[in-house]
């Protein structure tokens, strides 16, 4: 067994890859490399807690391990990639529910050293030796850490299941919430509180701490249900990179309880990941994080714009001929390409177009899709070269001088009115001005409005037809018809 | 509605108003078509391919005139055709009331409706029935032609066994419909093609076409197309002076000049001066598209063909479209046949001269025995104003310090007050938690600290791996179950076991999702 330095030293370590893992995806060539970075830090750390002090019923720790490692492999060598969000979803809900586990954990821990009488605490080794060298203030902080802990976890929890629920279309995803509202989040919350002094304090719940504990995690259970089921679908990229946040700041402050600054440092890296790609995505929507958080969108000044004239349908041979004798061509992806799972076919529609000569590019808004850089991922996926895939930002300028712009499944982010109604639900949003480019062929089931249920005054323009269909199978219809 | 076309009366017009094409789509908007006997002649169609498509062909103009609701023409009308109109007949042709006062007055004094071709609005709706830009696209194309078999020389490059051969090099002056077009036709005859305009903004539509932008270092504030319904506006002496010097560096070196610049409603600007004639090349031509209205260059005849002394050729036909009459005619005669479209909502042959509709109350001139023009401003506008510049540009170099100066005392204001309130509350929790606490926050904040450096470098694209790679870390909570399996307690060893069970799934999938992603990624 190694001292407590080399484990130390083995976690700062660790904690350097995991850094270095996370700053590596600043591109895609060094993504790669930052992969492994995290891989051998996971068991770097593993490692040393293995050999560490503390540790024991090894042959237990090792066969879960084997059982989780080959349920972990089929999970995800299975997925599609189109399953991404409600994958990440899922994943984050078994962090949340671990955190609340070793949370109790802790506390029954607590409980036991506090029955040993002093002589027998000193012979304790472990967590448990730990928590017998406490002082009472540090017994109290403790106590807050622990249950700050169980109450993250259990938010995390239940918000990431109810986030999968959505993603993979078994729970509706409108937003909705019970009569109350956020009252109800609100005075659970207070409620929270109370139950953190009662727990702390120790004012009458003397013998009843799990009792406290429990009613806390239900109350938890419940604000992370209520909370993301109040929010709605197109919010979803904010929410999923919340939740991701809300996991690091589990684990931080379970590293708080158990007094490890391994977790401590990989909870914090986590948390603020997840809170700088909340912040991103809010701004990409030019919303306030409280208004996405507070569900459904912002209230309007005034009645949206009329919009005049009508949608025009065009047939695939239309779209075809236009496509043959368009020059540039952008192609802007949205949630519907991946609903169609339509990315392999505008792959081969991408690759054709190239082999003509044509200059093909894609423009990826930052809340595409139901997680940040979803259509990026669906679109390596397929085959598209990433260096023709660019941001809003890079290729905004460029729609006046393109000859055909295609939306595939995408509505509000390529809606004018976040530009020209400042009435619009969606006013201010930072939008793909696909309308300057002249012609906008939009992919689409039906007329019905998107998840915003926000009317877009693109498919009214003059320069705009509609190609009414499923998304793959529109495309489809197109290769066999381009020259 | 009886609707028609009389044979072109204007010496040497050989455009018809109505074809055979358009007339068979007129008849499926309800509508009868006649016709004169020889008016598509010179255009290439004849009596006989009027009547396959079930167009009445009448011998002489008069009959015509009298039969018919509708008068499709090309040309103005002449006095004498105009005397036969009566109320309730509509006429359609070109006729610039703008120029022509008069002859507008003395129409709707017969009580006609008429329709001005040339005075569709320019907006995007309107576009079919833009009789102008189809004109203008042929007119430049044929310019182009016309340069070209009145010049000595190859347009393209070629090296040959022979010996090489140079390419021309074309400068096209106003980057409207006939100079773009002109600008295509030329480079895709292989010559190199240089063109001016006075509109910056369409320094792009021409690099589109394949043509360099002519810079000016000039830097007076640009005028914006968008204002005047995307035309050219008169420049100011000094734009001007600039922009000729600019031509008289490019006059030695350019082989074809295609000028093309008009201003509405004004004579054609004088930009191609005879000096510059004088030191062009022997066997240059130049062609001058604006000699309708004076010409673009000095020694221009209108309607002729001229060699100055220096053996240069100055073209200054103003029939241009007419020269290729089939294809004229049968752009025009769609042209006609949209407005038609537009005139008859129900589809059932019956015109409504809807004076609610911008398009159709632009192109009206007169409408019942009233002179209606000019129209008021559309409710549309033609094109979206730009944006206006950021102003940044015009600040004096002190200026920009001192903003600079002043952004930089901002910010670090922000930055250092921000710093204080969290010194202050780090003290604030130092001053009451126990220095084993301290420890573990000081790691804490110092990771968040670092977090949030290395995030923001993130590309937006890698953003769904980063989500898989930092839940895969956050099974790093693992940890702290295998410190909890050790516990003699059996409901912490069981829970602590599934703990180490769940978050070593979330590790393992998690690293292995990411991996599978980003091996994805693939440059072209």
């Amino acid at each position: 067994m190694f001292d407590t330095g080399v484990v130390s030293a083995a976690y700062l370590s660790a904690a350097v890859l995991f850094i270095l893992s996370l700053g590596g995806l600043s591109n895609q060539e060094s993504a790669k490399r930052a992969v492994w970075y995290g891989i051998a830090g996971m068991a770097l750390a593993v490692l040393a807690t293995l050999v560490g002090p503390g540790v024991a019923n090894l042959p237990i720790v090792a066969g879960t391990f084997a059982v989780a490692a080959v349920i972990g492999w089929i999970v995800a060598m299975r997925v599609q990639m189109t399953e991404m969000p409600q994958l990440v979803a899922a994943l984050h809900s078994f962090v949340g529910l671990a955190a609340v586990f070793i949370g109790f954990n802790a506390h029954f821990e607590l409980e036991t050293v506090n029955a040993l009488d002093p002589a027998a605490r000193e012979s304790l080794t472990g967590f448990a030796g730990l928590l017998a060298h406490k002082t009472p203030v540090e017994i109290n902080i403790l106590k807050v850490e622990e249950f700050l802990g169980i109450f993250i976890g259990a938010v995390t929890f239940t918000g990431s299941i109810v986030a999968f629920g959505k993603l993979a279309g078994k729970l509706d995803g409108k937003a909705k919430k019970l009569p109350g509202g956020h009252v109800l989040n609100a005075s659970a919350l207070l409620a929270t509180l109370v139950l953190l002094m009662m727990y702390v304090g120790n004012i009458g719940v003397e013998g009843r701490e799990l009792t406290v504990l429990l009613a806390m995690s239900a109350l938890a259970l419940f604000i992370g249900f209520h909370l993301v089921m109040g929010i709605g679908g197109a919010d979803m990229p904010v929410v999923v990179s919340m939740l991701n946040s809300y996991s690091g700041w589990a684990a931080a402050a379970i590293g708080f309880t158990l007094g490890n600054d391994l977790l401590i440092v990989t909870g914090a890296l986590v948390g603020s990941s997840g809170a700088i790609l909340s912040y991103i995505m809010c701004k990409a929507m030019n919303r306030s994080f409280v208004s996405v958080i507070l569900g459904g969108f912002g209230g309007t000044t005034g009645p949206a714009a009329e919009i005049e004239g009508e949608q025009v349908a065009i047939d695939a041979d239309g779209v075809a001929s236009a496509l043959n004798e368009a020059d540039s061509i952008i192609i802007v992806p949205g949630y519907g390409m991946a609903v169609a799972q339509a990315q392999q076919t505008v792959s081969e529609l991408t690759r054709k177009l190239r082999a003509a000569g044509k200059k093909v590019r894609f423009a990826i808004h930052p809340v595409a899709g139901r997680l940040p850089g979803h259509m990026n991922v669906l679109l390596a996926e397929a085959r598209v070269p990433y260096d023709i895939v660019l941001e809003m930002d890079e290729i905004n300028d460029d729609f006046p001088s393109t000859d055909v712009v295609i939306v595939i499944g995408s509505n509000d982010i390529v809606n004018p009115a976040a530009q020209d109604d400042p009435n619009s639900p969606i006013a201010g949003m930072p939008v793909l001005e696909v309308w300057k480019a002249k012609q906008v062929f939009v992919s689409k089931r039906g007329q019905g409005t998107g998840y915003s249920g926000i009317e877009n005054p693109l498919f009214y323009k003059d320069n705009t037809r509609m190609f009414y269909g499923d998304a793959k199978v529109a495309v489809d219809s197109l290769l066999g018809k381009l020259a | 509605m009886k609707i028609g076309a009389p044979r072109e009366v204007a010496q040497g017009e050989a455009r018809v108003a109505l074809t055979p094409d358009s007339a068979l789509q007129l008849q499926k908007l309800g509508h009868i078509c006649l016709v004169e006997s020889g008016a598509g002649k010179a255009a290439g169609f004849d009596d006989d391919s009027y009547r396959a498509a079930g167009v009445t062909v009448v011998p002489t103009a008069a009959e015509l005139w009298a039969a018919l609701d509708v008068i499709v023409k090309v040309r103005p009308p002449e006095a004498d055709e105009a005397a036969q109109l009566k109320p309730g007949k509509t006429l359609i042709s070109f006729f610039y009331p703008g120029q022509r006062g008069e002859e507008l007055a003395a129409i709707s004094a017969t009580g006609a409706n008429v329709i001005a071709m040339d005075m569709v609005p320019r907006i995007s709706r309107a576009q079919k029935m833009d009789a102008l830009s189809s004109m203008a696209n042929i007119a430049g194309y044929r310019a182009v032609i016309e340069a070209g078999a009145n010049f000595g020389r190859f347009f393209t490059g070629q090296v040959t066994a022979a010996g090489k051969v140079p390419p021309a090099r074309v400068l096209v002056i106003g980057a409207g419909v006939a100079g773009l077009a002109a600008i295509g036709a030329a480079t895709s005859l292989g010559a190199i093609t240089l063109a001016f305009d006075v509109r910056p903004e369409v320094a792009e539509q021409i690099e589109s076409m394949g043509a360099q932008f002519v810079y000016l270092d000039f830097s007076e504030e640009q005028q914006d197309g968008a204002a005047t319904g995307g035309y050219a506006a008169p420049s100011s002496p000094e734009f001007r002076d600039a922009q000729l010097k600019k031509f008289r560096e490019l006059a030695p070196t350019v082989d074809i000049v295609i000028s093309t610049a008009l201003i509405p409603g004004r004579d054609a600007p004088v930009l191609w001066t005879k000096d510059m004639v004088e030191a062009m090349r022997p066997g240059s031509v130049i062609v001058d598209l604006a000699a309708e209205r004076g010409g673009n260059c000095e020694q221009t005849v209108t309607d002729e063909k001229i060699v100055s002394p220096g053996g240069v050729t100055i073209i200054g036909y103003t029939d241009f479209p007419s020269r290729m009459a089939a294809q004229s005619s049968s752009l025009y005669a769609s042209n006609i046949r949209h407005m038609l479209f537009d005139l008859t909502p129900g589809k059932d042959g019956v015109i409504v001269h809807n004076m609610e509709d911008d398009v159709i109350r632009g192109a009206t001139i007169a409408f019942e025995g009233q002179v209606s023009f000019p129209p008021p401003p559309p409710k549309i506008k033609a094109i979206a104003a730009q944006k206006p510049k950021p102003k940044a540009e015009e600040l004096t170099p002190e200026q920009k310090r001192a903003k600079d100066v002043a952004t930089f005392k901002a910010q670090t204001r922000s930055q250092v007050t921000n710093l204080i309130v969290a010194a202050v509350v780090l003290i604030a929790v130092g001053a009451v938690a126990p220095a084993s606490f301290m420890a573990h926050f000081t790691v804490f904040v110092l990771a968040c600290f670092i977090g949030f450096q290395v995030i923001w470098n993130v590309s937006h694209s890698l953003h769904t791996p980063l989500m898989a790679v930092t839940n895969a870390i956050s099974g790093i909570v693992v940890v702290g179950a295998m410190l909890q399996v050790g516990s003699s307690s059996t409901i912490v060893m069981v829970l602590a076991t599934i703990s180490i069970l769940i978050a070593s799934i979330n590790i393992v999938g998690g690293f292995l999702v990411t991996r599978r992603m980003l091996a994805m990624f693939q440059r072209s």
